[in-house]
Formats: C-alpha cells, structure tokens, sequence
C-alpha cells in the first residue's frame, strides 16, 4: 500500500492505496464520488474526465498514486454549494444537450477546460477540442451547440463583470 | 479492468530511478502513462516494478542550448504544441503534438514517453526523426547520445537499456522552416493509418531542403530519402513535388490490417507526402 494525499473537489483527502488503483477507483469506490463515470475502461471514451491540476485527464488512465500530491476537481463540485449550477451545466441543459446522459460528466469537464483555454471556440474548435469524449447516442450536435451557448453565458458573465 | 498487482516506486531524481531499476529483473518506467496504463490495464504486460518518474521537475520544459533545443522527456505533448521556443525552433514538433490523441491524452502524455514507447503508429517518432533528434540516456555508467535514426530499433523496441532511462530530446534547431503534420485516420482521436512528418526551407516559391518521415509504414518511423533528395530544389507547387512524394513508400514494409493493406498504405504514403510538403512549404 501507498499512502497519497490530494485534494478532491476543495477537500483534503488521505489514503493508502494498492499502486494499480486507478483514480477514477479511487474517486469513485474510496470517495463515493459517483458522479465521475467509467464509459470504456480503455482511455478511449472521456466519461471519466476530471480535472487535474487544472488540466482534463481520463481518470481511468491515471493511477490514484500518479495523483499523489495533486489538486483533484471532479463534475461534483462544478455547482455552487447552494445548487447555483456553472453555465456549461446550465448550457447542456438549455440546448438538450444530453440523451442518455451517460458520457455528460466527461463532456461538461472538458468542455470546462476548453473555455478555460479558449473562451471564444469556433464550432469547429469545440468539434476537435471534444475529440476524446465519445457519446453513444450520437447526440454531438447539441452538445457542441451546448458549448458555444455556454461560451455565450460565460462571455456575457465575464462582461458584466467587467462594467460592475 | 485493472492492471495486475506491482511495486511502485516514486522516483526524486534521476539516479534514484536508476537504483530502482537495477534493482529489478522485472521493471517499467511510467512516465505520464497514457500509452503504458492501456497496455497494464488490458494486461498485455504486467511488471513487478514500476518506477514513476513523473515527479523529477529537472526533466520537464525546454531550453536552447546553442543551435539546438534541449526538451525534457516529461515535458507533456499540449507544452510542446505551445511551447514558443518550439514554435520558432521546431515547428513541426509542435505541430505533430497537436494530432496525438486527444486533448486529455496530451495533457498528461509525455514527448519522451510516446518516443521510448515506440509505437510504429505513434505520431512523435516520426516527427523526430524527420528533426534529426538527438536521444540523451542515462545510465549507471553516466548518460549517452544516440541519434534518431539508430533509436527507433523495432516494434516497440528502442535502444534504451533495461536499466537506462531517457532525459532529454536535443533538437537541432530549424528556424523559419515550414512544418506540418498530415494525419490519416479513419475516427477522430486514433493512431494514424499513415501519416507524414514534413519541414522545408524554402524561399521564393522554391524547396531549397526538406525533411520527411513517415508513421506506420513499417515496423518503426521511416525517413523519406528518397523524397528528401528529389525535394532539394523542386518548385513548391502539386506538380513541383508530385515527382518527389511518388518516391515516399520506396523502402517500407507497412503493415496489412482491417484499416487498409500495404499497397494501399504505399500509395497513401505518396498522397499525404505531398500534401505534407506542401502545407509545410505554405504552398
């Protein structure tokens, strides 16, 4: 066993874990957290997309000891406390952009990243910057949609900022 | 599923990770993991010890170093795509990062990674060789430096020791030289059917010089001689290279697979040849 300390979505966490635990195992059998998903087991779908270091990774292509040390932000604790839910949540909702839902956490998170790089994606930019999230239903329409609308909110939000 | 059981051991420096590896028969080294964890996790290999180099900051970034680019072998895929020095220096790198796998991929995989893992189908190999790289090993007896061209060994084999670790990537500087990468795939974010590493200097409509190298059209990254050769001097139009990229597939051994057979990868190597070449001369 290896001990590793990280923090979680703003929480300080402590374990010691087998080396071949996965972190999205980790996230999901030690910490409950769910709402990271598991889609292929292959590093090939993206469902398990969460943030480290501030930087999307398929958590089930990172062992929980890679991760020792680092600061951990899944689609759990996107929303406000008070439920205020981040304009990429609000975006997927607004456009239907999710059917079954399965790949949405994944998809929400790299999207996040995308607009934290790029505030302004062309629909092309969204297209390739969404390459390694496969949605089964084939619902990429609207979810690309979602992200150009969430870019929008964020733009408009960014702006109103700016004249407060 | 989950890889079989394995030691683990967290690397501070260099030669910590060369003790750890002497230490077994039976060792890997994982770096950001993104070729190595697949291949864990389907339990195609399953090593007794793995060593994680991932925490030794001396070799991330990159630096000049006269005329040439020193990149550190953990210095991920999305810093190369950005990266200003390898922008200006080494564009082609840059823009052969930019294809490998997805943006989650490249977050965490590593230039020196993706080279020792030597996947034929692997998009930095070639874009190395194509540089003319230079490999920086270290080992118990101090480091060495074994150039592109005699690193790629064979399928998945490099000229890296059991107990040696990669360091560095040197980098010969091309400023102002055009780039581009032409990848073939057949769905978004997959290894190349085949695909075509270019640099040329060319001026006033003309190739004065290009480097070319081709993905999976053999067992390891190939350079385009051949086309180089016939490149030198040619005008940088579809007819002016047409000749030149004819030449791409002479000497390969592609492979024969459900996404296309050896013939098919010959005749694609010569498409995407001059498409390379072109986009790279800006033409």
């Amino acid at each position: 066993m290896t001990r590793i300390n990280l923090r979680v979505d703003q929480e300080n966490v402590s374990d010691d874990v087998e080396p071949r635990m996965l972190l999205v195992q980790y996230l999901r059998e030690k910490l409950g957290k769910t709402g990271t998903v598991i889609g292929c087991d292959t590093s090939n779908c993206g469902a398990c997309t969460v943030h480290l270091n501030g930087r999307s990774v398929k958590s089930c292509n990172v062992l929980a000891v890679q991760a020792d040390g680092a600061v951990i932000d899944t689609i759990e604790r996107l929303a406000d406390d008070d439920g205020t839910l981040h304009p990429v949540q609000v975006a997927f909702r607004e456009c239907h952009g999710l059917q079954c839902g399965f790949c949405t956490p994944g998809m929400i998170m790299q999207a996040v990243d995308l607009l934290n790089e790029n505030p302004s994606p062309t629909e092309h930019e969204v297209r390739v910057g969404l390459e390694g999230n496969l949605c089964r239903c084939t619902g990429y329409h609207n979810i690309v949609k979602s992200v150009l609308y969430a870019a929008e909110l964020m733009q408009g939000a960014s702006k109103e900022g700016a004249n407060a | 599923m989950i890889p079989a059981r394995f030691d683990y051991v967290a690397a501070a420096s260099v030669e910590e990770a060369l003790q750890a590896l002497s230490q077994s028969d039976d060792a890997k080294i994982i770096a950001g993991g993104q070729s190595l964890l697949p291949v864990l996790r389907l339990r195609l290999n399953a090593p007794e010890l793995l060593v994680d180099i991932g925490r030794i900051d001396s070799l991330r970034g990159v630096r000049e170093d006269g005329d040439a680019l020193v990149i550190g072998a953990l210095t991920t895929h999305s810093d190369i795509v950005t990266d200003d020095l390898v922008r200006r220096h080494a564009l082609l790198l840059s823009k052969a990062a930019a294809e490998v796998a997805d943006n989650q991929i490249r977050h965490r995989g590593t230039f020196g990674g993706s080279c020792a893992h030597a996947d034929p189908a692997g998009d930095m190999g070639s874009a190395a060789l194509a540089m003319d790289a230079e490999f920086v090993i270290a080992g118990a007896g101090g480091t060495r430096t074994v150039p592109a061209a005699d690193f790629f060994v064979d399928l998945f084999e490099t000229a890296l020791g059991e107990d040696e670790i990669l360091t560095e990537i040197r980098v010969p500087k091309k400023t102002g030289w055009g780039a581009h990468y032409e990848k073939f795939v057949r769905v978004a974010h997959q290894w190349p059917i085949v695909a075509v590493a270019a640099t040329v200097n060319a001026s006033g409509g003309t190739i004065n010089e290009a480097k070319v190298a081709l993905t999976n059209m053999g067992s390891t990254p190939l350079r385009a001689s051949a086309t180089e050769a016939a490149l030198s001097g040619a005008t940088a139009t579809e007819d002016g290279v047409r000749a030149a990229a004819d030449q791409a597939g002479e000497g390969t051994n592609p492979p024969s697979d459900l996404n296309g057979a050896a013939d098919y990868r010959r005749h694609l190597a010569t498409v995407l040849t001059r498409r390379a070449v072109l986009a790279a001369a800006g033409a």
